[in-house]
């Protein structure tokens, strides 16, 4: 199985780049921290000394001479500092048009759209047919540019993998995108970026880069639709999710359930997490979520469910079954 | 108009000894009515400053115990001392309170109280007006804090970002209760800053042209000028969203062709310039307590003036770096960062005036000048990280994480707070007539200094590990649970030093050293008088020929007698030149400012519940003005020119 994902919950930092646009961000962050801690020595310094220094008893505060030297110090300053800011500019000027430069050949189409609080992913394709939707989950191939189209269903969200790429807001009725690229094998955890309501905390998105080959066999295995199970239990489960108000809101493909107001459940089973990355996707987890999802996150849109306990065993092998 | 006497010129020396019978009719025309009328009635400025600094000061505390209880929730992972209803609460009524009810409204009071007398005027140009402002923005803070008791609070951000602050996203009156402070606050903004820029171009004492103003009072003068121009965008904004929400306008509603992002532009707009308009005035503060525990004028004083002036203009250039992660072109992103960078410039120069004022004078290190070497040391920091988050790449990362919180703590609080904390030191002689307490200031600034540190400095590296901002809890596998319990130990400390301060207050109040006219040996103006000043401030009218009278005139200051002491009389002078140019018959204390502030808070408030607000407030608010225009027998206003010599 495709289940890649070993780390929980993924990579998640500004200073470990695995991409090219995460790491041209960091090779900004060096020498401007250095650039900073040598200022700040020497101002501080300056500051010191001249707070601290031995006076002669005698010394008169102000003489013109004094003066005119202490203009020549302070204008000397400044210009040291208008030529630093002047480089950091150029250097930062060059390196944002680095960033936002056309990405190479044949990259991989995404469609991320932001909805409070989970994000939904459709991968794009010139047939209909073998477009993918998923949710709180990419899945991208090793050292091929991934170009996303950034959209949102409610409020404005921020799309960020600091291992991979810097922020992007999906913004209501404006268009956004941005590219990336993963140039090793891993998971790299997204935080929900811009202040969104209650669950601004917990709205998370893996995404896990795999080699070329794993990611196909991924790809073609998401565009299946689901397999009415043949377990009797299962069997059972799938026609408790189809009986009652989960279809409301959640799609599985291949069944009459096609809604699309919360995440796509047709392959749930292979994601690593639940509720956008809040919880492992484990059965038991799975069942605490169904019953009361308030509990694990106030305030998130889905309703409790009370569904008795064979009920609930039933769901839970159907949704074992969403592979 | 009638010409009467021309102003006497006195020898030097009269400033603080008049005889009995002027200070007594002085007294008697200037004095506060008794009991508790008089003070409801007063127009005094130090009085209404003073009421806007406890007022200011009451609403730093209630958003410093916002900050520790989310601290407190933050210090673990998966904590439970606040859901995600109340946190969402707690930390726009912290972004909220310290924004608009406590640095802006401080800053302006500070400026309030001291101009008037840096410049040697007996009060400020619009008194009633000035007592108008204080009402409009205590009843503001106390609406904001009534909703939030009734856990009707904003939760939606001190930015308040469409489409989730509006009616689709956030039904019921949250984000309506946010939309109506910013009302109350910047009307009380707008009011303070057209009485300052009135006051220091018009009632400056006869000598004082522009090129001698205290540094204090040029930073004012240009925060005043930055809030004539910001605060008129956020008034649009917030008013566009109350429309919206209110009768179903659709400025910022994508479906119906409004747009999102227009918010973002006007807010910041403000938003920006906002940052500055704190943090100016505080620059003022530092230059006057640098000149005078050192003992010699501030180093550069055009160098001094241009830097605020620049700082201004160049506030206004910088608000889309708010927005880089919205998708704006390259291009013109690149402009933005390059004043964001330019900014840096005048910063720059002023620390290294400072700098070289503190080298070549006679350093003191008194608790004042304590919190301005701390101002450099913290400010420097939060410089430093301003000119990183300039740049966009790096901006995409670090914004609206962790690292941003820790920078702007280190801009304001290093920059602003400090420099105020020193203020109160430093002028706390000057308001009471008792000196703080030094061991207790050493003790509270080394305890802010080290809290401060200790609370975010950890955050620039939480940002860096991914941290977002405004996330009400994080999951222990994240690994951040350790920086954030420090951070929240810090507070802790942070805290300590408050109530440091207000012991040292407290106790001062009560039984500090007596400070006489000018404890501290400085050069302005506000040192020449009583401490406290009397209601007129100045028996006489000091003349000024230098920048630093006080010092220039060690054996006393020269000063014009010829204002009226039996009637209210404050002396006008030219814009640029400060030659006495005419009397002015102020205003005697009145209730209309404070009927005109409850029918604007009755018109404010009730917009929020019904459109009729509209037509009955304004109607409210026009008796109210009319009752406060009404000409009275007693008041014939006239304005006397003064002869002058050919």
């Amino acid at each position: 199985m495709l289940q890649a994902v070993t780390q929980f919950p993924g990579a998640h930092s500004v200073l470990a780049p695995a991409g090219p646009q995460a790491r041209m961000a960091e090779s900004l962050w060096n020498p401007m921290y250095a650039v900073s801690i040598v200022v700040y020595i020497l101002v501080m310094g300056a500051l010191f000394w001249a707070a601290f220094r031995r006076r002669r008893a005698d010394e008169p505060a102000v003489t013109p001479e004094r003066e005119r030297t202490l203009r020549r110090v302070v204008t000397g300053a400044t210009v040291a500092t208008t030529i630093v800011l002047f480089v950091f500019l150029v250097l930062n000027v060059s390196v944002g048009r680095a960033v936002t430069a056309h990405p190479g050949e044949n990259p991989i189409q995404l469609l991320v759209t932001g909805h409070q609080w989970w994000w939904e992913v459709q991968y794009r394709d010139s047939v209909p047919q073998r477009w993918v939707t998923t949710a709180n989950e990419i899945h991208v191939p090793v050292g091929r540019p991934v170009v996303v189209e950034l959209r949102s269903s409610d409020v404005i969200h921020s799309i960020w993998p600091p291992n991979l790429s810097g922020k992007h807001d999906l913004i209501p009725g404006n268009e956004n995108s941005f590219w990336f690229q993963a140039d090793s094998a891993g998971v790299y955890r997204t935080e929900c970026a811009e202040f969104c309501g209650h669950q601004h905390a917990k709205m998370s998105l893996l995404v896990v880069a795999q080699h070329p080959d794993s990611f196909a066999q991924w790809l073609t295995q998401q565009r299946d639709t689901a397999r009415t199970p043949t377990d009797t239990l299962a069997l059972k489960g799938r026609a408790v999710f189809l009986g009652s108000s989960c279809v409301m809101c959640h799609a599985v493909a291949g069944t009459p359930a096609g809604s699309r107001i919360g995440p796509d459940l047709t392959h749930l089973a292979s994601r690593a997490t639940i509720a956008a990355g809040t919880l492992p996707n484990t059965p038991g987890n799975l069942a605490g979520w169904i019953v009361d999802p308030q509990r694990i996150k106030p305030g998130v849109l889905m309703p409790p469910n009370q569904l008795d306990p064979e009920q609930l065993q039933a769901l839970l092998a159907y949704l074992e079954t969403l592979r | 108009m009638s010409i009467t006497t021309p102003l006497v010129p006195h020898e030097p020396g009269r400033t603080s000894e008049p005889p009995a019978e002027v200070v007594g009719r002085l007294e008697e025309t200037w004095r506060h009515r008794p009991g508790f009328w008089g003070w409801v009635c007063s127009v005094e400025h130090k009085s209404i400053a003073t009421r806007y600094i406890i007022t200011a000061v009451v609403f730093f505390i209630l958003g410093g115990i916002e900050a520790a209880v989310m601290r407190a929730q933050l210090a673990r992972p998966e904590n439970g001392v606040l859901g995600p209803d109340a946190y969402n609460q707690f930390f726009t009524m912290h972004g909220s309170t310290m924004m608009f009810l406590f640095a802006v409204p401080v800053m302006d009071a500070m400026g309030l109280y001291l101009v008037p007398l840096m410049i040697g005027t007996r009060n400020v140009a619009f008194p009633r007006l000035n007592a108008y402002g204080y009402w409009v923005y205590l009843f503001g803070g106390l609406f904001l804090y009534v909703m939030f008791f009734l856990n009707t609070g904003p939760d939606v951000g001190w930015f308040a970002y469409v489409p989730l602050a509006g009616p689709e996203f956030t039904p019921g009156k949250r984000a309506d209760v946010w939309a109506q402070l910013v009302t109350f606050t910047e009307v009380s903004a707008l009011v303070a800053s057209v009485e300052m820029i009135v006051t220091i171009f018009k009632q400056r004492a006869p000598g004082m042209t522009l090129g001698r103003l205290p540094l204090f009072v040029w930073a004012m003068l240009v925060q005043s000028f930055m809030v004539l121009f910001a605060m008129p965008w956020v008034a649009t904004a917030s008013q566009f969203l109350a429309m919206d929400r209110l009768i179903a306008t659709h400025f910022f509603n994508p479906a119906e062709g409004g747009d999102a992002l227009l918010w973002q532009h006007l807010f910041w707009f403000f938003g920006h310039p906002e940052v500055y308009i704190i943090f100016v005035p505080a620059l003022g503060f530092v230059s006057m307590i640098v000149s005078t525990f050192t003992r010699r004028q501030v180093f550069g004083y055009p160098a001094m003036v241009l830097s605020l002036v620049a700082t201004a203009f160049l506030g206004f250039g910088l608000w889309v770096h708010h927005m880089f992660a919205t998708g704006v072109p390259q291009l013109g992103a690149s402009f933005f960062t390059a004043a964001s960078m330019m900014i840096a410039i005048p910063s720059g120069v002023q620390i290294f005036c400072w700098v070289a004022t503190i080298w070549s004078g006679r350093p003191r290190f008194t608790t004042p000048f304590l919190f301005v070497l701390g101002f450099v040391a913290l400010f420097l920091i939060g410089g430093f990280t301003g000119v990183m988050v300039a740049s966009i790449p790096f901006d995409l990362q670090v914004h609206d994480t962790y690292f941003v919180v820790a920078h702007f703590h280190y801009v304001l609080i290093g920059g602003a707070v400090f420099p105020l904390f020193g203020a109160f030191y430093y002028w706390f002689p000057k308001a009471t007539g008792r000196m703080l307490d030094e061991r207790l200031g050493r003790w509270n600034f080394w305890l802010f200094f080290i809290g401060m540190n200790l609370t975010f400095f950890p955050m620039h590296q939480l940002g860096f590990e991914g941290m977002p901002r405004r996330v009400y809890t994080y999951l222990a596998a994240t690994g951040w649970g350790d920086l954030n319990l420090l951070a929240s130990a810090g507070a802790v400390v942070i805290a300590a030093s408050v109530l440091v301060f207000l012991v040292n207050v407290a106790r001062s109040l009560r039984s500090g050293a007596r400070a006489g006219e000018n404890p501290w040996g400085a050069e302005s103006l506000e040192w020449a008088t009583a401490s406290p000043p009397r209601p007129y401030n100045f028996a006489y009218i000091p003349v000024v020929d230098g920048r630093a009278p006080l010092w220039e005139h060690p054996e006393g200051l020269p000063v014009v007698e010829g204002l009226r002491t039996d009637v209210r009389e404050v002396l006008i002078t030219t814009m640029l030149d400060a030659e006495p140019d005419s009397r002015h018959r102020h205003p005697e204390p009145s209730v209309w400012p404070l009927l005109a502030a409850i029918a604007s808070t009755v018109f404010f408030v009730a917009l929020i519940f019904t459109p009729w607000a509209f037509p009955i407030g304004i109607a409210l608010l026009f008796l109210a003005l009319l009752g406060w225009a009404w000409p009275r027998g007693e008041e014939h206003r006239e304005e006397r020119m003064i002869e002058r010599e050919a």
